[in-house]
């Protein structure tokens, strides 16, 4: 990565149309880390990913939203909870699908070396079909390093895994995005409590920080420091306000 | 193998329930001739059948390789641009208020006796169904896969090739089905309006003459044609799906 890893910070309100999402929210990002931004379901965690991610057409930010260093367009990727993979292209065009789409020359060698560190070196050829649930989002994955973007989103990628596949995703995340600004919106207090560098709780009344658990990124998750941080969240986010 | 076993027995079955029909009632053969007779006559008449048949054939296939570019095309270019949307849309609509039969005896002026005014035809009675199927298909791509392609970096063409089209294909090979169905039925009346080749100028000749033989003959002709015609499209739309 060339680029160097922005801190990121969003402050004010959003709306759609009349109907207000969130209301003077004050959000920073380190440079570098994983922010883990947990809250419950509607409360507005995805629209801030938007924010960030340039797709907020339809939305009224009062506010603002920015890196650090320069601006955001074009550093930002993201991986969310539906692979998005296409079903007519093959593992590896998947991966490559950016610079299809931005019609660059395609760094086969890279995506190779990439789809091996996911482990997927066997599958390259195949169809996004042909693969179980856990493999689809390796390739997610794969496709979202292939971008190498400082600035890394993760909207709930790993919710639809089954308990010990997310684990694995998890530490192969926190492996492979290291150094890069990762903002990771999830409703697993236990998710948080693994990859967090900074948590953070989403509610109705705005952002409030969260102490981490001890210890580097990925925590093991059996961990008593995690585990404890995990019951404080769950009672956190019990609390509607 | 037991699809192919299915058909051919119900057909065995048409036949024959055809045949005692025939028999049963006595009905004179210039009113409904039997299947052996017509069978009879389609052997005794192929170098005819044949000619005009592959007259009709190239009109059906110009049509359809016409009709569906056009109306591919129609569709991307309705799909990529809203200000085409806005003043092509009402106007394609409106044309869909005109029967294309309708159409038959102005093309036949414009176009003449040849192949020219039933491809035409054939072209018209395709391009509505193959142009909004494909149409509908493009604009219901799927809003995750725009979104992430924006983050990407990708330019709206470069979305709507890499992206849209292939996404859509169902569509448009769900509007080729129908269009293999349609097409024969344009250039037939092309053929009744005005012509002088082909399966539907044939038959209006054996009516012409109370040869119904002739005419159940060029009939059957015309539907084995279309039946293989379908299949062959059908092959190559789930090509293009898979």
């Amino acid at each position: 990565m060339s680029d160097l890893a922005p801190a990121l910070s969003l402050t004010g309100s959003a709306s759609f149309g009349d109907e207000p999402v969130f209301r003077d929210i004050r959000l920073k990002v380190e440079a570098g880390q994983w922010t883990c931004l947990l809250g419950a379901s509607g409360v507005g965690k995805s629209t801030i990913l938007k924010i960030f991610a340039g797709l907020s057409d339809e939305l009224t930010l009062k506010g603002m939203a920015a890196a650090s260093n320069g601006q955001l367009k074009g550093r930002v990727t993201l991986l969310a909870q539906d692979d998005m993979l296409l079903p007519w292209l093959t593992v590896q065009q998947n991966v490559l699908l950016g610079a299809r789409l931005r019609g660059e020359r395609p760094d086969i060698i890279r995506s190779e070396e990439i789809l091996s560190k996911v482990g997927l070196s066997g599958k390259a050829k195949s169809k996004p079909r042909t693969l179980s649930g856990g493999q689809r989002q390796r390739v997610a994955l794969a496709r979202t390093l292939m971008e190498d973007r400082p600035v890394v989103l993760l909207d709930e990628p790993f919710s639809a895994l089954d308990a010990l596949t997310r684990a694995r995703m998890q530490d192969l995340s926190a492996a492979l995005l290291v150094d890069r600004t990762v903002l990771l919106v999830t409703h697993d207090p236990s998710e948080a409590a693994r990859l967090g560098h900074a948590i953070k709780v989403m509610t109705s009344s705005g952002i409030e920080d969260f102490a981490p658990p001890n210890g580097t990124v990925p925590r093991p998750y059996d961990d008593i420091d995690v585990l404890k941080t995990q019951a404080h969240l769950y009672s956190r986010l019990s609390r509607p306000t | 193998m037991k699809n192919l076993t299915a058909v051919l027995a119900s057909a065995l079955v048409a036949l024959a329930v055809w045949q005692i029909v025939v028999s049963a009632t006595g009905l004179p053969r210039f009113i409904l001739p039997g299947p052996s007779l017509v069978g009879q006559t389609v052997w005794d008449n192929r170098m005819l059948l044949a000619e005009h048949a592959l007259i009709t054939i190239s009109e059906v296939l110009a049509g359809l390789v016409l009709g569906a570019i056009i109306g591919a095309l129609s569709a991307v270019l309705l799909a990529a641009s809203s200000l085409a949307r806005t003043f092509v849309g009402p106007i394609l609509v409106f044309s869909q208020a005109i029967p294309v039969f309708a159409l038959a005896p102005i093309l036949t002026l414009w176009f003449g006796y040849g192949l020219g005014s039933k491809i035409a035809m054939a072209l018209l009675i395709i391009y509505f169904p193959v142009t909004s199927s494909f149409f509908d298909a493009l604009m219901r791509s799927n809003r995750d896969w725009l979104d992430h392609a924006r983050i990407m970096g990708a330019s709206p063409a470069r979305i709507m090739w890499h992206i849209r089209i292939p996404a859509a294909l169902p569509g448009l090979a769900s509007g080729l089905r129908l269009a293999a169905v349609y097409a024969p039925i344009g250039a037939i009346i092309g053929e009744w309006v005005g012509a002088s080749k082909g399966l539907g100028y044939l038959m209006l000749l054996a009516n012409g003459r109370a040869k119904t033989d002739l005419m159940f003959a060029a009939l059957i002709v015309l539907a084995v044609f279309t039946i293989f015609l379908r299949a062959a499209i059908d092959k190559l739309a789930n090509k293009i799906v898979d």
